[in-house]
Parts: structure tokens; sequence; C-alpha cells
């Protein structure tokens, strides 16, 4: 887009979209943290996590003052209107993805005390893909990328897939062997938080397509989430 | 909102050029303007902002003695520039006016050709050693005030045949040649489009990191894009003044709240 007459005007969108991008990639990092201490049974990792979230926070409130500071002196129009709106409404979102993030982390200290189950390896595949979709998310951000939000914003869908089968497998080894049970429902919350993460990632993605085209997407987005209707039988329960 | 922008003034930073203590204007016997306290901030731009009537202008106009040629008109108070005492006897007014320029609402240019417009008050202040001095002055105020580019080839034409926009940064370069500290503007921009009213605005925002602007504006949004201190007067008093952030979006009086939002009774 052509640059404002008063210069100023730019360098403080510019400010607006740098401080987004260091708040996503903060959450970023902090989601592949707490899965790290989860793989490596990693306590203290799992305990900066928590106090981490503490930095996405404060960045979001400097985000909100920042974007409401320019409402009120600037007062945007048509695409500069919808960049700020979207920018108070990202934040939000990233701010959520960080509070799920720490809430893995905080699982991870309970995990990392109870014995070690097997279904913990889908945990790592699930968070590598939700973390590709929050980074093309951002790379879709900075460039304005419509086409691209768009793409991550139907790419959620595996993520749900990939929850949905870890939900029933930890039902099915939940009933194999009530030690597990404790174990298993930190797993399930901490796969559910990160399946949320992915929903959060393509709000944003909805959000860019918003900014860049001047209206929400139209279709409703391709959702593989079924566990709320799931049900797995007891072996030999039936009769 | 702890979080400050670059848009804040850093309070350890700020210089003050200009203080106003008690200051009252009295047009005959009817009273203005009621005891008004600023501090005006170095290299910012400061606006002063109220309905008709509140008593901005008059009050911009006691800051370089403006109000010295209204007959009947009597100032009260105290007002420094860098600690010189404004309204003392023994002060050179045209002297003075040097220091602090005024740009007014409709562009006054003087029936003469653009560079001479600019040159006139270089010359009558003796700040030009020669011609090329002069010229170089000339080229420098009309490039400060962004204009250069659409007139240096034709520096010889009257510059009362400019547009609007332009004849008004011309004002500015005028005001800007014989160096000023502060340079105070009355509505610059009422009677522009918002393109030229955006060049002027960009303007003050360069200017800015070099002079001190003080600027009375109906336009609040304009006060709000421009300026880092904000005035709101009301009734000839100053009701309150603030970071423009703070006086734009969280006010401390009811008054002001009420101007800024369009509710006012």
């Amino acid at each position: 887009m052509p640059q404002h007459i008063v210069q100023r005007y730019d360098d403080e969108l510019k400010k607006l979209s740098t401080l987004i991008v260091q708040m996503g990639g903060l959450a970023e990092s902090q989601l592949a943290a707490a899965v790290d201490a989860i793989v490596k049974r990693d306590s203290k990792l799992a305990e900066e996590v928590v106090q981490g979230d503490a930095k996405i926070d404060a960045l979001r409130n400097q985000v909100d003052d920042f974007a409401i500071e320019m409402l009120a002196r600037r007062q945007p129009m048509a695409a500069d209107l919808r960049v700020i709106v979207a920018a108070l409404r990202i934040s939000s979102e990233i701010e959520r993805i960080g509070d799920y993030a720490k809430n893995v982390g905080k699982r991870a200290v309970a995990l990392n005390q109870a014995p070690l189950v097997r279904p913990v390896h889908a945990i790592p595949r699930m968070a590598a893909l939700v973390q590709a979709l929050i980074k093309d998310t951002l790379d879709a951000y900075i460039t304005d990328d419509a086409a691209k939000a768009d793409a991550v914003w139907a790419r959620d869908e595996e993520v749900d897939d990939l929850y949905t089968s870890l939900f029933r497998e930890l039902l099915t080894y939940m009933m194999e062997d009530p030690r597990s049970i404790t174990p298993c429902t930190h797993l399930l919350f901490i796969a559910k938080n990160i399946e949320r993460i992915g929903d959060h990632a393509t709000n944003i993605a909805e959000l860019i397509h918003y900014t860049v085209l001047g209206e929400m997407p139209k279709e409703d987005r391709p959702k593989g989430d079924d566990t709320a209707y799931a049900v797995v039988n007891v072996p030999g329960g039936q009769r | 909102m702890q979080n400050g922008t670059h848009n804040d003034l850093r309070q350890s930073e700020i210089e003050i050029k200009m203080v106003t203590r008690k200051v009252g204007v009295f047009y005959g016997e009817k009273q203005a303007l009621y005891d008004v306290d600023l501090d005006i901030p170095a290299r910012a731009v400061t606006a002063l902002i109220g309905p008709s009537g509140c008593g901005k202008s008059t009050f911009l106009r006691c800051l370089n003695r403006m109000n010295d040629t209204i007959r009947d008109c009597r100032v009260v108070g105290d007002i420094t520039l860098d600690k010189l005492d404004v309204y003392d006897s023994k002060v050179d007014v045209v002297q003075l006016r040097a220091r602090v320029g005024m740009v007014f609402q409709k562009a006054n240019p003087f029936p003469k050709s653009i560079y001479e417009n600019v040159a006139y008050g270089p010359r009558i202040h003796g700040l030009a050693e020669n011609t090329e001095h002069l010229d170089h002055i000339v080229e420098t105020s009309l490039k400060q005030a962004g204009l250069w580019k659409e007139v240096g080839n034709r520096l010889q034409e009257s510059g009362t045949g400019l547009s609007g926009g332009q004849q008004q940064r011309l004002c500015i370069a005028r005001a800007i040649a014989v160096a000023p500290e502060v340079i105070l503007m009355d509505e610059p921009c009422s009677a522009l489009d918002p393109i030229a009213t955006a060049h002027i605005e960009e303007l003050m925002d360069e200017l800015r990191e070099q002079y001190t602007i003080v600027i009375v504006t109906h336009s609040m949004q304009q006060a709000a894009r421009v300026s880092q201190k904000t005035a709101f007067f009301h009734l000839g008093n100053l009701v309150e003044t603030d970071d423009t952030r703070v006086i734009f979006t969280n006010p401390k009086d009811e008054r002001t709240q009420g101007y800024i939002t369009g509710r006012f009774g």
C-alpha cells in the first residue's frame, strides 16, 4: 500500500504489527517449551513456561493500549481501521494461546510425577502441527497474505483428526489399566489445550483474511473434532 | 497506562520553553481569560483546544504580544520565554516576534514573489550577510516547509498565485526564515482540504524536532494527530492539560470528556 503523507502514521502501524509478531513468536516458543518439558520430563522447564506467560500478557496490554491510542488519535479509516481492529482481536487470540501453553506447562509438572504412559508419543506430533499453524499464520500476517491465511485455516482439520484419534486411544488405555487414569487424564487435557491453540490460530487466520480482503471468510471451517460424540465401549462390557 | 509510546514526552527530558503564570486578558472591562498557568515544552507540539470563545486564540496571541495591537486589550500575569519576561517594557516587540513567529488561519502571503515573501524577514532583521546567504536561507526555509520541490524553479512568480495549501506552507517558510524558536499557529489548516492538511501536519511533525510549536485548532482530531501536549480551554479557563494520549483516551475533567466526545451541553 502507498505510504501515508504523515510518515509517523506508517511508523505507528509498523510498530503495532511488530508487537503482534513479537507476541506470536513468544506464544509459539512457549508451546514448544511446554511440549519439550513433557517429552524430556523436565519439570524445571515446565515451571519456566508457567512463569513465562506473564510476558505475553504484558505485551497484550501494550498492544491494546497502543491500538486504543491510535484509534483515538489517528481516526483510522478503511484498511487502516481494519488493521487496528484486527490487531486488538489478534492480541486477545494470542493471549489465549499463551494461556493454553501455560496450562500445558502446569500439567507437564503433574504428568512428570506419574508413571510414563505410551500415548505421550502423540503429543509432540500434534504440537508440531499446531506450531506450524502458528508460524504460518504469523508469516501470513507479516506479508498480508490472505491465501496463506486461508490455507492455515483449512489445515486445522488435521489437528482435529489427530486429537480425535488420541482421545480414543487414551480412553482405551484408561480402560485397560486404571493406574494410568491420572497421567492419561492430564494427557487428555494437554491434547485438548493444543487442539484449542490450533483453533485460535485459525481465528487469527480469519482476521488476516478480514484485514486484507475486508470481509470474514464466508464458508464454515472444515472441522474434524468428533470427540463430543465419542463413545468407547468397555471390552467385554457389552451384553 | 504505563506503556508510554513514542508520542509521549519523556518526563525526564522535558525542557520547558515558555511558562505562563496567572495570565489573564481583559478587553476593556470584560475579562476573556482567567489565571492561565501553562508550561510549554520545547521541541514539541502543544495544542490548544476548546469551543469558540473559550479564550484559546486570545491566549495564543499573548505569547508573542499580538494582543498589544488591539486597543483596550490588557494582559496581566507573567509570561516567560527561556526566563525572558515577555511583557517587560524593555523587550523589543519586533525582536520578540522574530523569536516567536506566527502563522495565521488564512494564508496571507505578501503580494510579492515567492522569493521575496521568504527573504523579507531575514532582510529586515539583517540575518543575511550577502545575496548568496539570503538565497541559501530562502532555499532551506522552503525546503523545511516542504515547498521547495514544488516552487524551486519558479521563485520569481507571485506568492499569491499558489494554491491555498502551498500559500500556507509559504507562510510557514516565511516564519521559519527568521530562525524563530517558537512558532504559533492559529488554525493553520481550517481553510485547507484534507490532503493539504495532511501535508501541513507532516510538516509540523518534522518541524517539532527543531522548533517549539503551539497550535490553536477547532479540530480536536487534528490536535489528537499532531500534538504531544493538549490544553483544553473553556469559558476563559484552562480546564485541563496533559499528554495528548491521556487527554484523548482518559481525560480527568468532565468538561474535557464532554467536549472531546461531542457531548457538550
